[in-house]
């Protein structure tokens, strides 16, 4: 292309103290062009964005708009030239509406009238789902990252970027962001898009730059390359991205869940009637649309949600009523990584040790806590999980990567040798490179005979990884499938309330 | 009934000084900012503006000056705690203890004087035609001094600017989440600056009230801890400024409930009547926090802010 790039970012440097986040990166995008960034958790594409967005100052390089040298010194220089940014971690005020959102930040006195009219005309245009007299607090995920854009093209975004948009979305909704995304190609903007999803990066983008450790290592037309060479290039040596489900066979029933009903706030059911169990050695997955009984699900197993009715067995023992404490002490573990990542789990202003010390000091004995061990373990979680920090201990977590803060939750509720691991979204937000890890991680587990709850959103990875699929709907079980037969097609009918005894060709391995 | 209505009206006087710094309270909170220096600045703006009072015998200078003075007080704590990022309560702290000091030093030559008799005047009752006749309302609300009248302006402007402005939903944008704000191009620390500013004029206010109108003298320690009860007064009014005139009046009345009751007749221990304000004070918040969502207040309340930082 011989036109001058829309932005060009040459030579960046950026610093948090001894950490380099950006080393001399070079970055740029044209008009009607969507282009990808990539890169491993902690590489630097969110600081690089956040340059962009004049939320960082760089401590050197320059950025070109059109060719021209602009410095940005707060975010309002950033949208007066056409740059909106939707953040990793949305910035969005919990108790106001959608509509005081999208005004925020205007200038002028009074609250101009109309205005509602124009930012319903806009979300119409683009397609966009929101309802402007709805509290923030009100919304799921999906209904905020659409308030996000909705904001960003309010204030007259030409250049969209959009960090890790598709983490916490559901397929629906993840269809509806790239159509959005096609429309503002279309009108000549130029989208930045960041997601650890391969797919996805390989189906919406036209371009792509790889970021590795804070450098750019190269960019490269979508389609001339392939999601082998985007990992590879990304680590930096050839990786292995089969999944392997391990064969062994199935050790004895160690929980046996029986008609578990359990209510929603509002008193209507989350989970009605849902029985199972799960084996030593096994893998089982849940597989459903985001919100059909999976949190809850995991909650009451970990006996952190009220029970109504029916019974949690382990080794034949009730477990309805006993406290979070009692379960785990009896080995069942349960990471959950929740939408809001950093909302649960983590103190983010503790450092990796004293995060391990939340979990260990309950095993300890005596008044004072030996912090040894805890040491040595996060070391251990450091070097298995490849966490990008420059100190387990004195580097308060908030400051790491999104994706290296969720490898601690991770690694400390692996590290606990549970007998039974439920384990809800682990990959969520994870780069590729992780996520492996991670699935070598519950083969692992299940290898030593522990029984894996594995609630999860790819069904290509439920679908390669487990033994068993699980498919909740509305909070009902409509079936469990054998996961070497299943196929995406027959879960996803399943998922949207199809029993799998009405499936013809479905190999049901356990009626409910 | 007499009784009542001398009540209630003396309880609405009695109420403006936190009225005023409550309000002020509430801006500083709306800015994210938990300021404990409303004591200190009240009592800045009460020695300031009686000794200018006493010097120019002019009401709107006097007035003037006082919320100049606790908005300097504000200025220490804004560059404090926004620019250099100090610990909030560390510095309210420091600052009603600094604002005593100093109303003590300035105050040593003049105690005991009284206010010239132009400035009584310009702070005498004026009755609001028709509104004044309005039987008990008219008695306890409009028969009142200026400054009280200046009072429900404010409230109710202060509401406004609030919740109607773009400048307020700025500013409360800022007390939930100033990231948000700073990146939709709020620019925080100027609002910030303005808003603890602000605040600080209106506890200086507050302070000029009971030195100029209320007690007409000056003595030591004149604020005699009303600031604390604003401060927690203005979680009693759960941030909202109209809610001030309930709860400003409300314990401006349990403040004079004790000479009250004696001077008709009832004998209760004056201790426990000074107590009063203080325990409803407990009671109401432990009341309050029950319903967490009432009592939740801006989010990033006493967080200092720092863009870079995560
Ligand atoms: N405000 C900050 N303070 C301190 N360190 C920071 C800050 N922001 C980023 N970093 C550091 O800079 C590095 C790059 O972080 P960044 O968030 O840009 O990674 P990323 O590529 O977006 O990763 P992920 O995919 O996990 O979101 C990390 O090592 C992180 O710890
Ligand atoms: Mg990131």
């Amino acid at each position: 292309m011989d036109q001058v790039a829309y932005i060009s970012m040459k030579n960046i440097v950026k610093t948090f103290g001894k950490v380099v986040a950006s080393n001399h990166v070079n970055f740029s995008v044209h008009k009607g062009e969507i282009h990808a960034l990539l890169g491993e958790n902690g590489a630097g594409k969110s600081t690089l964005m956040n340059m962009l967005s004049g939320i960082y100052l760089p401590d050197g390089g320059s950025i070109f708009i059109e060719g021209k040298e602009v410095h940005f010194s707060a975010p309002k220089d950033s949208i007066a030239a056409g740059i909106g940014m939707v953040h990793q971690h949305f910035k969005l005020i919990d108790v106001m509406t959608a509509e005081e959102n999208v005004i925020l930040g205007k200038k002028g006195l009074f609250f101009r009238k109309g205005e509602s009219r124009k930012i319903d005309a806009l979300a119409k245009q683009f397609e966009l789902d929101v309802d402007l007299h709805k509290k923030v607090s009100d919304m799921s995920v999906g209904e905020k990252q659409n308030l996000e854009i909705l904001k960003v093209l309010y204030q007259g975004a030409r250049i969209l970027i959009l960090d890790e948009p598709t983490a916490v979305l559901t397929p629906q909704e993840t269809r509806k962001l790239f159509a959005i995304m096609r429309k503002m190609k279309a009108e000549g903007c130029a989208v930045i898009f960041i997601s650890h999803k391969m797919n996805e990066v390989m189906e919406i983008t036209d371009k792509i730059t790889v970021l590795r450790k804070g450098e750019t290592i190269q960019t490269l037309n979508t389609a001339e390359t392939t999601p082998k060479q985007l990992t590879d290039l990304m680590v930096g040596r050839a990786v292995d991205l089969t999944i392997e489900r391990l064969e062994q066979p199935a050790g004895p029933e160690l929980v046996q869940v029986q008609g578990l009903t359990v209510l929603k706030r509002e008193g209507t059911p989350a989970l009605q009637n849902v029985s199972f169990a799960m084996r030593g050695g096994e893998i089982l997955s849940v597989a459903g649309i985001a919100g059909s009984g999976q949190k809850e699900l995991c909650e009451a197993l970990a006996g952190l949600q009220k029970v109504k009715e029916g019974k949690i067995l382990f080794q034949g023992e009730d477990l309805v009523g006993q406290s979070p404490k009692e379960i785990r002490r009896r080995g069942i573990s349960m990471s959950f990584v929740p939408e809001d990542r950093l909302g649960m789990g983590l103190v983010g202003g503790m450092d990796m040790v004293h995060n391990l010390l939340l979990k260990q000091y309950q095993d300890q004995k005596g008044f004072f806590l030996n912090k040894k061990p805890a040491v040595e373990k996060a070391a251990e979680i450091k070097e298995k999980l490849e966490i990008a920090t420059p100190g387990i201990s004195k580097y308060p977590v908030k400051n790491l990567s999104g994706g290296n803060i969720q490898k601690i939750l991770l690694g400390r509720e692996l590290d606990s040798d549970p007998e039974v691991l439920i384990t809800a979204y682990p990959v969520r937000g994870l780069d590729i490179n992780t996520c492996h890890k991670i699935y070598d991680l519950l083969n692992e587990e299940k290898k030593k005979g522990v029984a894996v709850l594995f609630i999860a959103e790819d069904l290509d990875v439920l679908l390669a990884l487990s033994d068993r699929i699980l498919v909740l709907a509305n909070g009902e079980v409509t079936g469990i499938v054998d996961a070497r037969t299943a196929t995406k097609e027959q879960i996803g009918l399943m998922m949207m309330g199809q029993k799998a005894t009405e499936l013809e060709g479905t190999a049901v391995v356990e009626n409910c | 009934m007499d009784w009542w209505i001398s009540f209630f009206s003396a309880a609405v006087v009695a109420g403006t000084p936190l009225l005023f710094a409550t309000l002020g309270g509430i801006f500083n909170e709306r800015a994210g900012h938990m300021n404990l220096g409303v004591e200190g600045m009240m009592i800045m703006g009460a020695v300031v503006g009686f000794s200018v009072a006493l010097a120019t015998s002019n009401a709107v200078a006097a007035m003037l000056t006082a919320a100049i003075a606790g908005a300097l007080g504000a200025l220490i704590y804004a560059v404090l705690t926004v620019t250099l990022r100090a610990n909030q309560v560390v510095t309210g702290l420091t600052l009603t203890i600094f604002g005593t000091g100093f109303a003590n030093f300035l105050g040593q030559s003049i105690v005991g004087q009284s206010t010239p008799a132009a400035i009584k005047a310009f702070f005498s009752n004026i009755s609001i035609p028709v509104l004044s006749q309005i039987p008990v309302l008219g008695p306890v609300f409009f028969q009142k001094d200026i400054f009280i009248y200046f009072g429900y302006v404010l409230v109710i402007l202060s509401g406004l600017y609030l919740y109607k402005t773009q400048i307020g939903l700025n500013l409360r944008a800022i007390g939930e989440n100033p990231s948000a704000a700073d990146a939709a191009s709020v620019p925080v620390t100027l609002y910030k600056y303005v808003h603890l500013l602000w605040g600080g004029a209106l506890c200086g206010l507050g302070g000029a009230y009971l030195s100029l109108v209320y007690v007409q003298s000056w003595q030591t320690s004149i604020t005699a801890g009303m600031g604390w009860i604003a401060v927690a007064l203005v979680i009693f009014s759960t941030w909202n400024p109209y809610k001030v005139f309930l709860s400003a009046y409300l314990f401006g009345g349990l403040s004079i409930l004790g000479f009250r009751l004696q001077s008709a007749g009832i004998h209760i221990s004056q201790h426990l009547l000074d107590m009063a304000p203080y325990l409803v004070t407990i009671l109401v918040l432990v009341v309050l926090s029950m319903d967490e969502r009432k009592s939740a207040g801006p989010k990033s309340l006493g967080i200092p802010y720092f863009r870079e930082e995560r």
